[in-house]
Parts: structure tokens; sequence; C-alpha cells
């Protein structure tokens, strides 16, 4: 069991769901991404995604793009990435997944991503331009390390399909909310609570719902037909006003909001 | 499978050409994928479709285009004849035209009624602008700022025909940062909007689409070649960026182990990274825009920025057909510089009345030294994929530097 299985099994017995924040890697800089990260452990979020910066990433919209470009500006490795991220895991007990482009895991060699991740201590990779037809190969990777790979389903994939996605998948299943890309929406899909509520009685896999979230509304409505909400661009956008405001400054507003929309997660 | 021999029956239905191609997109775009594959199947078998499309060839495009013999070209290079596929004498310029109708088709078959396209020169920008025009679909047109810029002429024409122009600001404000764009736009509006891709790049099935649209240049050439000599020609060169017109061109003969095939990609300034657009010279394989092909990246699996004066070429990616061309042997990839292509451009222009393409320039420059090297009895071949009217200000500008 990876440490992903082994947290929702735990929530799962205490009638609990995950909130999931996500944090480019190294947007202004590697330092403060562990800072924000620790924040986050502290404040009790219970998983983590790093966002991976890649030059070409499709599924995003323009506040977790111009985090990546930030990053990539500053020509950000991805060996400096995973060592920094070493430290953090050495220091919290929240798992960590990677949000990674196939094309950078292709580049770096998937058994040697992999390696290097686990290393890292990272539980898994969420890869959003693999598909299942194409994941056979770097599945059996993860596999036989224990390594999760989550995969996606979205409102345009069908529901046959989606059963496959999901026997594939190991951790959780991300359930996508909207037919887009990333970015805070202010409303989502009418059918998204009763799409997510027909696959939660297909599967036993926890099911994690993300895209567009960013309202205590969207959390009260969603917390109780999921096992756990991803909150991404509401995070970055915070995250992006290191210009203006001081580190530290920075760093309590997000663990405010997160702590605002966890509790809404129990209410 | 290096040592295999190529062949034309490729991709299998996963979308691979030997090892290169597939999908490596975001799961929302599957079902679009899917569909498309199984629409553009039931069309191809599809009399009524073939012929409406052969109609629109024939009458709207101004089909079959010539293959002309620069005489005057052929005696300055001295050895083996050149020809031009006259691709530029196609209604909009350029050998665009023979895609996006062929996808607008497909758009209206398949019930969507909004287009979205990327374009690098303008040409497939306006290329399909008149497609959706012809056809009274709305079109959206992503295109890099940098391109906007230097390909001002196309821009406006694509306005004129009522498309809408979205310049795109990010990463390298070139060819590449637009399709990112078109394919983020086709994220959100995939269940209304088709994407006619403009290459024969991009995921399982368009380079496969893409490729049979764009056939009929390589057809003609046989046929044509036939009637003028009774035989095939020595040699096929055609310029590679996405690698549409050479797909298109080079796919008919891929069986005739006998006529060689010279893909020629951007040189740019010269052989350091950033300082051209040649990914079958100088890249690895891997995933860029949902295909796996050779592209340029850094050691991370980042995209490189690339450099050529012609915007339609000023691309880090290829399709990857031409990949699996490379890895078969059975077609050779040469590259081109900047300076190179505007001698073939000057040398056009003064010997045989034509202004070619920028892009079209480097395939011509790559032919004239093929042809010197041949004897007068042999034929070479060359794709003159567009005109290079659209290029006249930024030849100017480059001129006066």
């Amino acid at each position: 069991m990876s440490s992903i299985d082994v947290l929702f099994s735990q929530l799962r017995s205490e009638g609990r769901k995950a909130f999931m924040p996500f944090v480019t890697a190294g947007d202004p800089d590697l330092e403060f991404t562990s800072q924000v990260v620790t924040e986050l452990a502290g404040r009790g979020c219970h998983l983590c995604e790093i966002g991976i910066p890649y030059s070409d990433p499709i599924a995003d919209g323009p506040v977790i793009q111009a985090s990546y470009t930030r990053a990539l500006a500053r020509r950000i490795k991805l060996a400096d990435i995973l060592k920094s991220l070493g430290q953090v895991t050495s220091t919290v007990t929240m798992p960590l997944v990677t949000m990674v482009s196939y094309a950078v895991i292709y580049r770096h060699g998937l058994e040697r991503y992999v390696a290097d991740a686990k290393a890292a201590g990272i539980a898994g990779a969420i890869v959003p331009d693999l598909l299942v037809e194409e994941a056979e190969r770097f599945s059996a990777v993860c596999r036989r390390e224990d390594f999760s790979l989550i995969q996606l389903v979205t409102p345009t994939t069908p529901r046959e399909r989606a059963l496959r996605i999901a026997e594939m998948s190991t951790g959780f299943l991300y359930y996508v909310s909207v037919t887009g890309i990333t970015g805070e929406r202010t409303s989502l899909p009418r059918d998204l609570v009763d799409n997510v509520s027909w696959l939660r009685e297909q599967t036993d896999l926890p099911i994690c719902i993300g895209f567009g979230i960013n309202s205590t509304e969207h959390v009260q409505l969603l917390a109780p037909v999921a096992d756990g909400l991803i909150v991404g661009s509401a995070i970055v956008k915070r995250v992006a006003q290191a210009h203006e405001k001081s580190r530290q400054e920075i760093i309590r507003e997000v663990g405010l909001y997160t702590e605002q929309l966890m509790s809404a997660m129990s209410d | 499978m290096g040592n295999n021999s190529a062949t034309s029956q490729v991709p299998d239905d996963a979308g691979r050409f030997g090892d290169f191609g597939g999908r490596y997109v975001p799961e929302t775009l599957t079902r679009a994928l899917d569909e498309l594959t199984v629409e553009y199947e039931k069309a191809r078998q599809d009399e009524e479709f073939q012929q409406e499309l052969a109609g629109l060839l024939k009458d709207y495009v101004g089909r079959p285009s010539p293959l002309y013999f620069a005489k005057r070209l052929t005696a300055e290079c001295g050895g083996a004849q050149i020809w031009f596929k006259r691709e530029d004498l196609n209604h909009t310029g350029a050998h665009k035209i023979n895609n996006t109708l062929g996808q607008a088709l497909l758009t209206l078959r398949m019930g969507k009624t909004r287009v979205i396209a990327e374009t690098g020169a303008g040409q497939h920008g306006v290329a399909t602008a008149t497609a959706c025009a012809r056809f009274g679909l709305p079109c959206v047109v992503y295109m890099g700022e940098e391109d906007v810029r230097r390909q001002a002429p196309n821009v406006f024409s694509m306005k004129l025909l009522g498309a809408e122009v979205r310049p795109v600001a990010s990463g390298s404000r070139t060819l590449r940062d637009a399709i990112n764009e078109a394919m983020r736009d086709w994220m959100s509006s995939v269940e209304d909007t088709h994407y006619i891709i403009g290459s024969v790049v991009g995921p399982h099935p368009f380079p496969k689409i893409v490729r049979d649209f764009q056939s009929v240049i390589g057809e003609e050439t046989r046929q044509q070649s036939m009637q003028r000599w009774g035989r095939l020609p020595a040699a096929v060169v055609a310029c590679v960026g996405g690698g549409s017109n050479a797909a298109g061109m080079f796919h008919p003969f891929i069986d005739d182990a006998k006529v060689d095939l010279i893909g020629v990609e951007a040189g740019g300034l010269g052989t350091q990274p950033g300082e051209h657009a040649a990914p079958l010279s100088y890249g690895d394989p891997g995933i860029l825009h949902g295909s796996y092909s050779y592209v340029m990246q850094d050691e991370d699996g980042q995209t490189c920025d690339v450099h050529s004066m012609s915007a339609g070429l000023d691309y880090p990616g290829v399709g990857p057909e031409h990949s699996y061309w490379k890895a078969t042997g059975r077609v050779r990839y040469v590259h081109c510089r900047d300076d190179e292509a505007m001698t073939a451009f000057d040398v056009t222009a003064g010997s045989e009345g034509i202004l070619p393409a920028l892009e079209s320039s480097h395939a011509v420059a790559k032919a004239m030294q093929e042809a010197k090297q041949r004897p007068a009895s042999e034929a070479v071949v060359v794709c003159l994929s567009g005109r290079g009217d659209k290029d006249a200000n930024e030849i100017a500008r480059l001129k006066a530097e």
C-alpha cells in the first residue's frame, strides 16, 4: 500500500474527506514552494499536488500556465525540484504527488522518473496527457514500484470508458469537474454531483474532484459525494502575489484560505 | 524497427507510424478524437463525400495544379531538370486549402457548428477562414504575436474573410504557442467545435487525416509525371515544418523505392540550439502536441525555442510520419539555412518570374543543389507549396538588416 492508500483508508474509517491543494514547484523559487507546502501540511491538508512546470501545458488555464512560465524563466530543473521536495518530505507526513506532463517523464526515462520521485518521498503522479491507451508501460512501472498513477475521468468520458480508467488508476481517481482547462469557475456543471455519485457506486477507489473549485459553496456541494477535493488555481493565484506582498503574508493568506475551505468540508 | 522498410500502410488503429504518433492529450479530448476517427473512416468510404470534395478541389481550388518545367532555373543550375508542382497557384495561394476543405466537410458531417485553427505563416489560417466562409461556419484562428507581425497580409485576409484572429502572447509567440492555445480552446469547446489542425501533427487521427487530404499533391504529381515522361521523377523535394505539404507529396511515392524523397527542414542561422528549427536533423524522439515524434527539447523535456525566418517552418516538432520515414530511411532529411533559402527565393524570382513562399524556398534551394549532382535526363520535382506575396514585406525588412 502506498501512503495515499493509507491516507484514504484512514480518512474513510473516520468518515472524513481529503483536502488537496495544488502548488507549482519553483514559483517563484523552490525555497518558497517548500515553505508553502510546509504551511499547507501544518494547516491539516491531507495531500499536496506539486505541479512540475512544463513549457506546453495544454490542459492548463492562464493562472497555472503563468506560474509554469515564471518557474521556467528561472531555468528550474527537475533534479533541483526533486531534491528540494525530498527535503520537504523528510519533515512533513502529508503525501505529495507530482502533476507532470508525459513529455517530462518520457524524456527523463519512465523507470528513472519513478525511482527519482520515490527517492524524494513522492507518493505518485498525475499525468494529464497520458491516456489509458498509452499508459500501459508507465502503469506497469508504477505498479511494480508501488507508485500511484492517478488517472483522470472527465465530463466527456463515456461511462464504460470511465470504468476502464478506474480499473487502471491507483491511489485515487481524479474527476475533472468541467469540460475545459484548469482555472477558477463561479459555477460548476449541474450534473457533476450526479455523475460523481454514479461513479462512486461503481468503484471502491477514492474519487477526488478537481478543476474550478474555489469557494466554500463548491466545497459544501461536492464534499458529500467525493473522497477529496483538489484546489489549484485559487492557491497558485495567491502564491503569484509574491512580487507585491511579503512571503510571510502570502503564506499566511494561503494557510487561512485553505483552512476556510477545509472547515466548509466538515460542515 | 530501424531496418524495416517503410510502408504506406500506416498508421495502425492506435495512430502509430512504426513507433511514432499515438495520442498524448488530456482525457477531455478523447471522445472527440474517437468520433473524428470513426466519422473520417465513414467519409473516406462515402462516394458522395469524395465527389463533393473532388468537385471543390477542381472548381474552387483550381486543381489539378500544374507541373511546371523551370527551364531557366534548370539551365542556371546545370544538371537534372527542375520541375515545380505549383501548389502556389491554388486558391488562397498554398497547399493548405486541400486540407481545410476536407476538414470543413468533416465538420459539417459531425454536426459541429464552430471551427478553430492555429496558424504560423497564416496560410493555414487563410485557408481555414476561406473554407469556413464557403460553408458558413464561424471561425477563430490562433496566431502567435510574432507571426501576426511578420505575416501581416494574411492576418488582414483572414479578417476580410470573416474569421476572428486571436494573437497569442505566450511562450515564443509563434506556431507552437498558437497550437497550445487552439488546444486549450478545444478543451472547453470540444462539444460543438471542430479543430481544423493545419499540419500532419497532433494526436491521432489528425496526422493521418491531414496527410490523406494533402496526398492529392503526390497523386497528381505521379499522374503528371507519367503523362509527361512516361516514368516517375528521380527525386521529389519538399520543405518540412510540421510537414503537411511534404507528407502529401511523399506518401503516394513511399512504395516506389526508386524515387528519392528529400525533406528540407529549416536550418535557420546555424547549427547551435535555438538557431534552427530542424528536429529531424538535431532533435530526439519525445512528446509534443499530442504525439510521439522528433522534437527539440532540453534534458528535462521542455520544448526549446527554435528559429526560422519562415513562420511556417518555425516549429520545434514535426509530424510523426516524418519520424517514421526518417527511422526507416525512406526519406532523406536535410536542412537549409535562412540565407540559402533567401538566395533560392531571389533566383526563382529572377529566372522564373515566380515568388515562392519563404517556406517553399527552402525546398527550391535543396532541389537546386540536388539537380546539380544529377544528369540532365533526370527530373527533380519540387513541391512549390505556396506563393511568396505574403512574405514581401518581411523579405524587404530582412534585406534591409
